[in-house]
């Protein structure tokens, strides 16, 4: 069954976990939240595959935590928090985690973020159909407001 | 009567308790954050609040996907820091207030609001990172200087609590918190934010326009704020950054006219825009312990100028 469509698909470079990913990815958060338990981030190290056998998941979801492949995790149900687990488990910090995400070096990420972060500017929409123009119909409105106090 | 006499809200990045247990505070980065919260350290200590309504979310930490609930109430005696990962941070176990924590359950449930109730619950930094922030940091061996009652909040699974949802709550458990026969002096924090976006090829977003608008509305027409749907959270303040409704339970406990007391904003710790507001009940003590119990309309001149007090004290710092 296709996926349902959502406002908030048009978000881009977002996967929104949903109720629908939760029950698909429960697996995935699962296997994750077992990593909690030194003995089970040892056996997990020690044949990963072997060690999946033990959840619910699918040939795909699979694929993707073999290949951390976080983003991927996540379009399958996988949620950041639980997902982070995994990257602590190979030693990896959240900002290494980050930028495979991002596409770019943990360099380049921390600099963006010191530099203030990814602007919002041209991250709002996939379709370009949502433009900041409603918005700013609002904050003049609040101008407004706030000269009649 | 107890009475609920201010309102914070705080970030409650992890990286900063990591930063706290590690001796980082003295680090540049660190310090621009940890310094952003000195004020609101002696505000606390002046405060002296008899109890402490942290509303939070667990990090795949107390809560698995296995059970999700929308807003759970700690009700227990105490509540252990969780093992994140790395074992569970240095600080003093959490003591709880169960009889006012069960008042409030009873009061807010038969006012539509169906709670879970906790009776045993870790907590994780979602509550830990604010509690420091604002209390300061406590060796694992000493206490807190208050008991605390936790309300987890569903923020991880969509759909979170609407922020009209949270904001009702809010003033729900006020009521509650009112009809205590017992003479409590009680804060609320709201805990999460600001904008942010861990998750995904669009993380590291940061909006500091829709967070600056976001403390304005807060702290002056929280009306605005409680009509927002949970698409522009996630659109304008990233995936994470819809952590921001547990802001409004906070809000909606307060009286409708607030003093803003102190903000502080800085940009970013690790991946998150740090956000962090101090709104006092007026004429009800905040700071000041003699507050008029006389809620209904205090002198007007006497409010007017506390209210000049209050903006001249706001502080803003900026990065």
């Amino acid at each position: 069954m296709a996926r349902e469509q959502h406002d908030y698909d048009d978000i881009p470079g977002t996967f929104v976990f949903d109720a629908e990913r939760s029950r698909q990815g429960y697996g995935i958060n699962m296997f994750c939240m077992s990593l909690m338990k030194d003995g089970n981030r040892k056996a997990f190290k020690a044949n990963e595959a072997a060690y999946l056998k033990k959840f619910n998941l699918t040939p795909e979801q699979t694929d993707a935590i073999l290949k951390r492949d976080y983003n991927r995790m996540l379009e399958l149900g996988g949620n950041i928090y639980f997902t982070a687990k995994l990257g602590a488990t190979d030693g990896h910090s959240f900002q290494h985690l980050a930028a495979l995400m991002t596409g770019s070096t943990q360099q380049d990420y921390a600099a963006m973020m010191l530099a203030g972060g990814r602007s919002i500017e041209g991250n709002r929409s996939r379709s370009g159909k949502k433009t900041p123009s409603k918005r700013k119909a609002k904050s003049k409105s609040k101008t407004r407001s706030a000269k009649r106090k | 009567m107890a009475r609920i006499v201010a309102g914070i809200g705080s970030s409650h990045v992890p990286a900063i308790g990591a930063a706290l247990d590690n001796g980082k505070t003295e680090e540049p980065y660190w310090k621009r954050i940890f310094s952003g919260f000195e004020k609101s350290q002696a505000w606390m200590r002046d405060t002296k609040p008899d109890v402490a309504i942290i509303v939070y979310n667990d990090h795949a930490s107390a809560f698995s996907v296995e059970m999700i609930p929308t807003f759970a109430l700690g009700c227990a005696a105490e509540f252990p820091p969780a093992d994140e990962g790395w074992g569970p941070r240095p600080v003093p176990v959490v003591e709880g207030h169960p009889a006012l924590a069960s008042h409030i359950a009873q009061s807010v449930i038969l006012d539509e609001f169906d709670l879970t109730i906790c009776n045993k619950m870790e907590v994780d930094h979602g509550m830990t990172v604010p509690m420091n922030l604002l209390f300061g940091k406590v060796e694992k061996s000493g206490h807190w200087p208050c008991p605390v009652i936790p309300l987890a909040v569903n923020v991880v699974m969509y759909p979170p609590p609407t922020g009209h949802r949270c904001f009702m709550l809010g003033r729900a458990i006020r009521k509650a918190v009112e009809s205590y026969p017992e003479d409590l002096k009680v804060v609320i924090f709201g805990t999460g934010g600001l904008s942010h976006q861990i998750s995904g090829p669009r993380a590291g977003l940061i909006n500091s326009k829709w967070d600056k608008n976001f403390l304005d509305s807060l702290s002056g027409n929280p009306q605005k704020l409680v009509k927002i749907p949970h698409i522009d959270y996630m659109r304008e303040a990233g995936a994470e950054g819809i952590e921001m409704v547990m802001w409004l339970i906070m809000r909606g406990a307060l009286d409708e006219k607030v003093d803003e007391v102190y903000r502080f904003y800085t940009v970013p710790a690790s991946n998150t825009a740090v956000g962090h507001i101090i709104l006092a009940n007026r004429g009800r003590g905040g700071a000041h312990k003699s507050a008029a119990k006389s809620a209904t309309k205090p002198k007007r001149s006497g409010s007017k100028l506390k209210r000049a007090a209050a903006r001249v004290k706001t502080e803003r710092i900026s990065s």
